[in-house]
């Protein structure tokens, strides 16, 4: 198992060596049987098809992400190739081009690659959100505020921090993992495991702690959707504070033009 | 023809996309509610053109935003509508196939239903007759449960009916798959589940009970539009169209 060696204060910065050991080389082996075409086989590829073909399997892949998206499950790239471009693997990056534009010119949602390693792609949203009240309440996912809580802890605690801190502030708030809660169920269950699959939340053991002890820090995920200062004007209403006051954490939520994507990979 | 997409059809199919389906009122609102937000021209009669052009844009994607009316209370809905394969796409992801059995077996018995519905012990019976794996009684009650959940049944003491957002996903399915069996409205056209028949044996046509009300509204004497035979059924009063306040 391969962790972080340190919790610099600019999360993300070796992300390249991040979490989870054996699921890692489970992936890079199913992924092996994957190489990425040239543009020289794409162009054949294309001539052998016709631009129906085309349509239809970029039709499926949008299917497909929207599907795995309503559960906000990242897509692995090798799953993506055998279970949906399967043969059509030979132009593999025309149809990501298509499928990536038609979520940005239809459906208004950005393709992004959030692990360049293991090939792992979410959705986001492009457009911004609005404050003040839609006509009518999307169905909201209750289990978000408690992430949002989580997430804004970390933050402010300089991106990382040990479970018994955030367990112990859920509690405050009334959430005790070690009941079972009327809405979120096993709560203990859906912060380290749901949301550690959606890549909401990293869940890491501390090296060398007897008993086991893990921290959290942001996922990939909440790395490109969720927004920084919009944690820190969050904190500020609930303290009564200037979001400036709490100048580390200022610079580092208006350190890019687009604070969202600066975290992600150094490569991009 | 088709007009270019813009961020306020992108956010109106965002809704969508977040809530399956939108009462004509409130897709109105919506409507409004996108178009001021992203300062864009919004024509309350335009409704429909509006998502025309979204649904030019999301047909090649085998998806499209269709209007459909419940058959409870007549209201308008629209819903955003999944036309890959057949219907199982979208409840694949969410059902085993056991219970997509279980699911076809009580369409059946709704579709061959005079009334449009099927009682909780016939759908029970009709589990003992799976041939995938059988489903114990307490685990095709939850079933059950978990389809009136996701909103593809509507239950009511004991009846269940296919709601409208189903009819509307599924219109294209049931017409292909009982084809003999399926019969429209003959006021809306659209097809009917829940409504009155006609008593001569040789007319049967069927009509949506909203559309009965309206139909007969004011009329002396029911008769039937199709064969003029005398309409025995008891006429039900329109409902008020609901308010714009509620949510």
């Amino acid at each position: 198992m391969s962790h972080r060696k340190k919790p610099s204060n600019a999360h993300g910065s070796s992300q390249s060596t991040s979490n989870a050991g054996p699921t890692a080389t489970q992936e890079e082996e199913d992924d092996a049987t994957f190489t990425q075409p040239s543009t020289m086989q794409v162009q054949k590829g294309l001539e052998k098809l016709t631009p129906a073909q085309v349509d239809q399997k970029t039709a499926e892949v949008v299917q497909y992400f929207l599907v795995k998206d309503q559960k906000k499950i990242p897509i692995r790239r090798a799953d993506l190739v055998k279970h949906v471009v399967k043969e059509y693997r030979n132009i593999y990056p025309e149809i990501m081009k298509r499928a990536a534009r038609t979520f940005d010119q239809v459906f208004g949602l950005k393709m992004v690659e959030i692990d360049p390693k293991n090939h792992l792609y979410i959705l986001i949203n492009k457009l911004e959100p609005v404050t003040g009240a839609s006509p009518i309440t999307n169905p909201t996912n209750p289990k978000l505020g408690l992430l949002f809580v989580i997430l804004s802890v970390i933050f402010m605690k300089g991106g990382v921090v040990r479970e018994s801190v955030v367990w112990k502030i859920l509690k405050n708030l009334g959430v005790d993992i070690g009941e079972k809660h009327e809405e979120f169920g096993d709560s203990k269950k859906v912060v380290i495991e749901e949301f550690v699959r959606q890549r909401y939340l990293e869940y890491v053991r501390i090296p060398h702690t007897e008993p086991v002890e893990h921290q959290f820090r942001w996922g990939q995920r909440a790395e490109v959707e969720v927004s920084k200062p919009n944690i820190l004007l969050f904190m500020g209403a609930l303290h009564g504070q200037e979001p400036q006051s709490w100048s580390q954490q200022y610079q580092e939520a208006h350190r890019a033009p687009n604070s969202s994507q600066s975290g992600t990979s150094s490569q991009r | 023809m088709s007009r270019q997409m813009g961020d306020s059809h992108r956010r109106f199919l965002q809704t969508m996309m977040a809530n399956g389906m939108v009462d004509e009122q409130g897709a109105k609102r919506v409507y409004q509610y996108c178009c001021e937000i992203h300062n864009t021209q919004h024509a309350p009669d335009k409704l429909d053109d509006f998502i025309e052009t979204i649904n030019s844009k999301l047909q090649p994607m085998f998806m499209n935003i269709r209007k459909g009316m419940s058959e409870e209370s007549g209201d308008q809905f629209y819903a955003l509508v999944n036309m890959a394969e057949t219907h199982v796409t979208r409840m694949t992801s969410d059902y085993a196939d056991n219970e997509l059995e279980l699911f076809r077996k009580t369409l059946d018995l709704i579709v061959y239903s005079e009334k449009g519905n099927a009682s909780s012990t016939d759908i029970l019976n009709s589990a003992d007759t799976m041939t995938t794996k059988k489903l114990k009684k307490s685990e095709t009650q939850q079933l059950l449960n978990r389809l009136v959940h996701d909103n593809w049944l509507n239950e009511k003491r004991g009846e269940y009916t296919l709601s409208t957002r189903c009819i509307i996903e599924m219109e294209p399915y049931i017409r292909t798959m009982y084809q003999d069996q399926v019969k429209v409205c003959h006021i809306c056209r659209n097809i009917a589940f829940q409504c009155q028949i006609c008593e001569n044996p040789t007319c049967g046509i069927k009509i949506h009970n909203p559309c009965v009300a309206r139909y007969y509204k004011g009329k002396a004497e029911p008769r039937c539009p199709a064969c003029e035979d005398f309409w025995p059924h008891e006429i039900p009063e329109v409902r008020r169209p609901r308010s714009q306040s509620r949510k």
